[in-house]
């Protein structure tokens, strides 16, 4: 089952570009792996001038002020939606639905990963990286973003990783260049088994591209185009379609919110999007 | 709370209308389906239609504009893959059909009649852009009773035609009129009203945006049918997502209520309204069911 709940904001810290909000949100946290995220209601309980709901990173799950599992999400403002609860304050109430979408499969094998995140989509890699080094998983980073403000914070992989790379668009932190520039080199020095990604589109399609010339598995975390937004994030709309390669070699259509946000990177179809 | 919906007897007034359910399993994640009064599949079409190229949604002030191009596993699909999940999770189950010719909208309930676990059928005569998907357009009244009776003359009795109608108050009347003398057992009205994406392509507008012209049909169409002197049901839907929304469809003549787009923004709202219902203890139950509604309560 999911949660559908009225989360109270706990907690809400700028750093950077991004408002991280701890929530309480029961039956959320709870069942959350890493790659689910969480679907937002915009405006107060009850309004209705805005349909859609926004889908949010879960960045981390923890106890805190005597809740056993709270949920931290990263909100990059950008459109009015993610605006509208960048802004929540402590106190406020926000309805929301949780945990969503195929988490990340982790490998039965203690074998050598490589995460590769881009700006907020970079979210779910942390967990990820924590539940990969408790399987004895070595684990390298590659963090990528527009700038330093767009970086989610490296310093707190540095317990769960042994390699970390950052790179951004405008060198202001790391080396200047973009994630698909690194990641051929990251993937040898780490000798990768399995690639976890999360970003736009086109950066994690030479993610893929990079996992298969390298002849390691890719599971790649797509996130909601600007362009074509995901409606219910629940599977019921049938708005998010992503091209894929299914059964047998036949293109098909699926639900990025529902057979996603997860996908093996070899099966999607990168050209088609 | 029960009702009766075209013969059949229903656990609740309130429907998961077409095409907003997901296949079942999505909206069960939230609640058991059995809650409801019918599961509405979305449409589903003789041969597998993979959907229209992306975008297919954009929002629009209390509105979803949507242009999915009827997205589905074609009959055969999902008859082996769709429903008989839904048959064994007790969803009381309607099949919504659309067709591009009226031989294929007959093989459809040819098929579907003869299937075990299928409650009705019933027709989507609001397609709103039924040139792109290449579907019947059906312009004039008298083609949308061809389509139901093509369909109603294929099915046993006791399985009903429901024809959905969209909520066009100016020829919505003259529709149901003609659909009830076709055969069908109930007339849904308040399907999406054609509109178009922000890039120009054709699409469908739904949710409370619309709910105002959807109530305004309603309460036209179950006069007629009642002067009419026919036993067609009317099920009104289009934006309904409080109990107040449920009462005012209710007290306009339906006699149940589909609720749509509202579970894209909260899945919980059919179940939520069904449960007000049915929460209602038995010895102060009777009379209408919108006696037993509260008003505005989110």
């Amino acid at each position: 089952m999911k949660a559908h709940v009225r989360a109270e904001v706990l907690a809400s810290k700028r750093i950077g570009a991004y408002q991280h909000l701890t929530l309480v949100a029961p039956g959320v946290g709870e069942r959350f792996r890493p790659g689910s995220f969480a679907a937002v209601s915009v405006g107060p309980a009850g309004e209705r001038a805005r349909l859609a709901r926004r889908p949010f990173w879960i960045h981390q799950v923890r106890p805190l002020g005597g809740y056993a599992a709270t949920v931290q999400l990263v909100v990059e403002p950008r459109g009015e939606g993610s605006r509208w609860l960048a802004s929540r304050q402590r106190g406020d109430r926000v309805e929301m639905t949780g945990p969503l979408g195929r988490p990340f499969a982790l490998p039965k094998e203690p074998v050598p990963v490589l995460l590769v995140g881009e700006g907020v989509s970079a979210a779910p890699l942390f967990p990820l990286a924590e539940r990969l080094r408790e399987r004895d998983c070595p684990v390298s980073l590659v963090l990528g973003a527009d700038d330093e403000a767009h970086l989610l914070s490296a310093l707190e992989a540095r317990r769960t990783a042994r390699a970390i790379t950052v790179v951004t668009h405008d060198g202001s932190v790391g080396a200047r260049g973009r994630i698909p520039d690194v990641v051929a080199e990251a993937l040898r020095r780490s000798d990768a088994a399995v690639v976890y990604a999360a970003g736009r589109a086109a950066t994690l399609a030479a993610v893929a591209q990079a996992a298969e010339d390298h002849g390691a598995w890719s599971q790649v975390a797509v996130e909601e185009p600007s362009d074509q937004p995901w409606a219910c994030c629940t599977g019921l709309c049938q708005g998010c379609a992503l091209p894929v390669v299914g059964e047998h070699g036949a293109p098909r259509e699926v639900r990025a919110c529902l057979d996603g946000p997860v996908l093996r990177g070899d099966r999607v179809r990168w050209a088609d999007l | 709370m029960r009702t009766s919906l075209a013969g059949l007897t229903l656990a609740s007034p309130v429907l998961v209308a077409s095409g907003c359910g997901g296949t079942g399993p999505e909206l069960a994640a939230f609640g058991p389906l059995s809650a409801y009064g019918t599961f509405t599949t979305r449409s589903i079409t003789l041969d597998p239609r993979p959907g229209a190229a992306g975008p297919r949604l954009a929002e629009s002030p209390s509105g979803l504009v949507h242009a999915t191009g009827l997205p589905n596993p074609g009959i055969d699909g999902f008859l082996a893959t769709e429903l008989p999940w839904l048959v064994q999770s007790g969803a009381k189950v309607v099949v919504s059909v659309v067709g591009r010719s009226l031989g294929e909208l007959a093989e459809l309930a040819r098929r579907l009649g003869r299937t075990p676990g299928v409650a009705a059928v019933e027709i989507n005569l609001a397609t709103p852009d039924p040139v792109s998907n290449g579907v019947l357009e059906l312009r004039e009244p008298q083609h949308l009773g061809g389509a139901v009776a093509a369909v109603a003359r294929e099915l046993p009795r006791g399985v009903p035609v429901l024809a959905k109608l969209r909520a066009d108050p100016v020829r919505v009347v003259e529709s149901a009129r003609i659909v009830a003398e076709a055969g069908a057992g109930a007339v849904v009205v308040g399907g999406a009203l054609p509109a178009a994406l922000p890039d120009g392509r054709p699409a469908g507008l739904s949710g409370p945006a619309i709910a105002p012209l959807a109530l305004r049909c309603v309460r036209e169409v179950a006069l007629a049918l009642r002067e009419a002197d026919t036993e067609v049901d009317v099920v009104g839907c289009g934006g309904v997502h409080t109990g107040g929304d449920v009462r005012a469809f209710l007290d306009a003549g339906a006699v149940a209520v589909a609720v749509g787009s509202a579970l894209f923004h909260d899945p919980t709202t059919a179940a939520r309204l069904a449960a007000e219902l049915t929460d209602i203890p038995a010895d102060t139950a009777g009379g209408t069911p919108a006696d037993h509604l509260g008003g505005e309560e989110r």
